[in-house]
């Protein structure tokens, strides 16, 4: 698992690195919740710019950071999908419910 | 059937093996001169078959999954993932999107990515002897 983050203005950003698959989903999960939980913030951005791989275990990932931020009133986006993660993102559905910015930086 | 080439693998139901069986069918399909866009297609599906037989085939022991994949005529790769595990229920449920018995990390999408990004997909299984899923992807050659 590769992850790294940082908070300014009230907008966590966390960027994910690598593939993601089941293997490494729940290291995921559970580190995005804790940033999340810990710095409580406004917007929470997944920055996938250096995710060249992810199945529907991606998709959990989501989910869940989803969870986390509706459960303090939070937004969650997803920034810098490649060509690979969109397609699973729009295979999935996931595209319907969570805000996808294409160019973030 | 005919077929030009093909490959079996057999290794245990260990997570760490989701990223070797993709890559590896990923480099058997190379002879077959894949766009990017196909080689992301067969890896996501072969992931999610694997995943599948080590979260739900096996969920509390160690069992083994066999990959066959088999080059056909017409440039389509036929996959077979197969285990000898706890079998599926109800395999209409099981496709249905969102639906998972595997928890709050799992997403359900498994089946439904595998078939749409398959050209042919099928899935066979008996309760207490295990799972069989066959898919085929008909890839465009390059001019």
């Amino acid at each position: 698992m590769k992850l790294t983050s940082f908070l300014q203005d009230g907008k966590l950003t966390i960027a994910l690195a690598g593939e993601i698959d089941h293997h490494c989903a729940k290291e995921y999960i559970a580190a995005i919740k804790a940033k999340i939980e810990a710095y409580v913030p406004d917007i929470c951005v997944l920055d996938f710019s250096e995710v060249g791989f992810m199945d529907s275990s991606g998709i959990a990932v989501i989910i869940n950071a989803l969870r986390c931020m509706n459960k303090i009133d939070g937004t969650l986006k997803v920034s810098d999908l490649q060509e690979q993660p969109k397609k699973v993102f729009a295979a999935s559905g996931i595209d319907k419910l969570v805000n996808i910015t294409e160019v973030y930086k | 059937m005919k077929f030009d080439n093909y490959m079996i693998l057999e290794f245990p139901s260990k997570s760490a093996n989701e990223a070797f069986a993709r890559a590896a069918v990923a480099c058997f399909a190379a002879q077959m001169d894949p766009t990017l866009e196909e080689m992301g297609d067969i890896r996501t599906a072969v992931s999610e078959a694997v995943t599948n037989c080590i979260v739900h085939a096996y969920p509390q022991q160690i069992g083994m999954i066999s990959l066959r994949c088999r080059i056909l005529k017409d440039n389509v790769l036929d996959i077979v993932v197969k285990d000898k595990g706890v079998g599926i229920d109800c395999i209409e449920k099981a496709r249905t999107p969102m639906f998972t018995t595997g928890g709050a990390d799992r997403s359900g999408m498994g089946f439904t990515i595998m078939e749409s990004f398959m050209t042919w997909f099928e899935v066979s299984s008996a309760p207490g002897k295990g799972t069989t899923v066959h898919m085929r992807r008909k890839l465009q050659r390059k001019k």
